[in-house]
């Protein structure tokens, strides 16, 4: 039915599976574009691992020595969002803090990489350093100030969701896809729509669409599965811990190479530490393992030395969703750049796009590209609008 | 940190390891003629939240359970749900503290069902949006702390994380729908506090009303259920004060006049 509206309505129909950030981006563009689009949700919006990430805006600064290419992103990133979606971040910007001789001798190539990807970084000496965040460890020898920032990891997809909404497009939480539909075409199968159980009225139909964007973050394997092709996903979880107490303003990270519980964030009146990094094959039940929350409370300390004897609020752990080859052995050694896949080039399957890796801070960019490959696959030349075009209240969500 | 992690060790719901709860929880789907309750057993363990069991039950038990959920740690606001008859977020509540031998999981009241432990939102944010609170507010964590060059000043997002577990605990919300609620007269408060560009006046004078600030029993249910400080009782009772004195100002010109 759906299909045959878009048919008499003109504008081709997309259909995207996932509610997260990425998603809710690709549905904002794809709208501005002038697409008809609907975006299903098995549960609540960011019910995956959105809602869960710890509500870092990068600066970059943390994949400057070792993934330049997602470092450039993330500083572009975040100038952007800081653009199109004023009044959603903490702008209190962060520290690298040097904590160990070994952390100090690790400084230099760290400032280097920053300013080589275009990440605005200033050298903060200790004295400073404790002045800007008294709770600081006195031992630590020297920072570098980096624009970092916070997000509320809902409330951000929110206002991409709302003024999608407000373009025309119809998101369907707790609507969950089941089966991708499909006819064969001369070149092999062409994707056709997508079966949905909507879990809302216990109900399942069909929903027709010309292209069917696949964002379903770490559950991107099962929903390709769907359309019998295969993405590269490594499900790679990390663990959270939120104790009580603000300890900081800014963003306070460690100056070394990317480790375990490297981060404490504000967020309300919590403090969040994270993460840790392996690998599963099952999003759905995440660990939460004693000994990495331990280990959280034991490397927030070192920066923060209260952390030790806060209180803790809760401990959580989220997925995820690296492109890279199965058998890495922690996740750390992949990419945090995303990638854009489309079914038609490698596997015969029209009509299905697959969007995933990336961060919460470069969901504009992973949507950008996305939408490009499916104007292109339409014939539609219809150029982005979203790096301009400011997002509506996350009020406007629900309203 | 290291790939030997079994992801089923330590797991918050973990299979046999932990002790049997039974919990009750509410079922609804639209075109059902009404809600009844469906029984689950989880093994739970020392940090199983109920938001964890509810998860257990969706993925191992029963695919079409319906409830809201984002953040884990009670910074989104969308596990509202009431746990025994009390308003609680689902994610920081956790079952060993539960002291019945059944747990009941319903949604969250005063608000429209849409299915299961599902409420919509719709009504909340209308009450909400006619105030207009900003996101932001200044930081009041660590006085002492001085902003780096480029940061004017320190900002933080505002408690109220727009749960509506007061609206659901709030006795009066519940017999009349015309009441604004606390929610909103929090956010009031805070917009006359800390404007932040926004007209404190008119939101003074909005709230100054037998259905807004003049509405509350004084109950202070909502400062209860509230499971992130903002205690929304006391901050009616601080609009309350500076309206009267509002008032009393105008009166007094008056009198002078």
């Amino acid at each position: 039915v759906i299909r045959e509206m878009s048919q008499a309505r003109g504008a081709p129909h997309v259909v995207i599976i996932g509610g997260g950030g990425t998603g809710g981006a690709v549905a904002h563009d794809l709208a501005l574009r002038g697409l008809r689009v609907t975006l299903i949700e098995r549960g609540e919006i960011t019910s995956g691992t959105t809602g869960r990430h710890h509500g870092l805006l990068h600066s970059g600064a943390r994949y400057a020595v070792k993934d330049r290419e997602s470092a450039v992103e993330c500083i572009q990133e975040n100038q952007i969002l800081r653009r199109i979606a004023p009044g959603s971040f903490e702008l209190n910007d962060g520290l690298f803090v040097a904590v160990t001789a070994e952390d100090e001798a690790y400084e230099p190539t760290f400032f280097e990489s920053c300013l080589a990807a275009g990440i605005p970084a200033r050298r903060v000496e200790r004295e400073e350093a404790l002045r800007l965040e008294p709770n600081l460890n006195p031992a630590l020898r020297r920072a570098v100030q980096v624009p970092d920032g916070t997000m509320d990891a809902m409330r951000l997809p929110l206002r991409f969701m709302a003024t999608a909404k407000r373009n025309g497009a119809t998101i369907k939480p707790f609507t969950e896809a089941v089966a991708v539909t499909m006819v064969r075409s001369p070149k092999g199968r062409c994707v056709t729509g997508v079966s949905v159980r909507d879990h809302t009225t216990g109900r399942g139909y069909d929903i027709g669409a010309d292209v069917v964007v696949n964002a379903a973050g770490p559950w991107a394997e099962t929903v390709a599965r769907m359309a019998g092709v295969d993405v590269p996903i490594q499900v790679s979880p990390g663990i959270l811990v939120a104790v009580r107490g603000r300890f900081c303003n800014m963003v306070i990270n460690r100056l070394h190479e990317s480790g375990d519980g490297d981060i404490v964030l504000p967020q309300r009146e919590l403090s969040v530490i994270g993460t840790s990094s392996w690998v599963t094959d099952d999003p759905d039940h995440l660990a939460v393992p004693a000994d990495h929350v331990e280990m959280m409370f034991h490397e927030g300390s070192t920066m923060i030395p209260a952390i030790r004897a806060a209180e803790t609020r809760a401990t959580w752990s989220a997925a995820r969703p690296l492109i890279g080859e199965r058998g890495a052995a922690t996740g750390r050694e992949l990419s945090r750049t995303f990638k854009c896949f489309d079914h038609a080039a490698d596997e015969g399957v029209e009509g299905f796009v697959t969007i995933s890796g990336g961060k919460a801070t470069t969901r504009r960019a992973m949507a950008e590209a996305t939408a490009n490959v499916v104007c292109q696959k339409l014939g539609l030349d219809s150029p982005c609008r979203t790096r301009e075009y400011p997002l509506l209240p996350h009020t406007d969500y629900y309203a | 940190m290291n790939a030997e992690v079994d992801p089923h060790r330590d797991t918050h719901a973990t299979a046999g390891t932990g002790r049997a709860v039974r919990f009750r929880v509410f079922r609804f789907k639209q075109g059902d003629r009404a809600p009844h309750f469906d029984e689950f057993t989880v093994d739970v363990g020392e940090q199983t939240t109920v938001l964890d069991a509810l998860t257990a039950i969706r993925s191992r038990l029963d695919p079409t359970l319906t409830f809201r959920h984002s953040c884990f740690h009670a910074s989104c606001g969308t596990c509202g749900v009431r746990v025994n008859d009390r308003e609680a977020m689902a994610c920081v509540t956790y079952v060993r503290d539960l002291a019945a031998s059944v747990v009941k999981v319903e949604p969250i009241a005063n608000q429209a069902l849409v299915a299961d432990l599902v409420t919509d939102m719709a009504d909340f944010y209308a009450r909400f949006n006619a105030i207009g609170r900003p996101l932001l507010q200044d930081s009041d964590w660590l006085p002492e702390a001085v902003p780096p060059p480029g940061v004017p000043s320190y900002s933080r997002f505002e408690n109220c994380i727009e749960c509506g577990l007061c609206l659901s605990a709030c006795p009066i919300v519940g017999t009349d729908a015309r009441y604004l609620g606390p929610a909103a007269l929090a956010a009031a408060w805070r917009v006359v506090e800390e404007p932040r560009g926004l007209d404190a006046r008119a939101v003074l004078a909005l709230t100054d009303d037998c259905q807004a600030s003049w509405r509350c029993h004084v109950a202070f249910e909502c400062s209860e259920a509230c499971p992130s400080n903002v205690d929304p009782a006391g901050r009616i009772m601080l609009l309350r004060r500076r309206q009267t004195g509002e008032r009393l100002r105008r009166f007094m010109a008056r009198r002078r006049a």
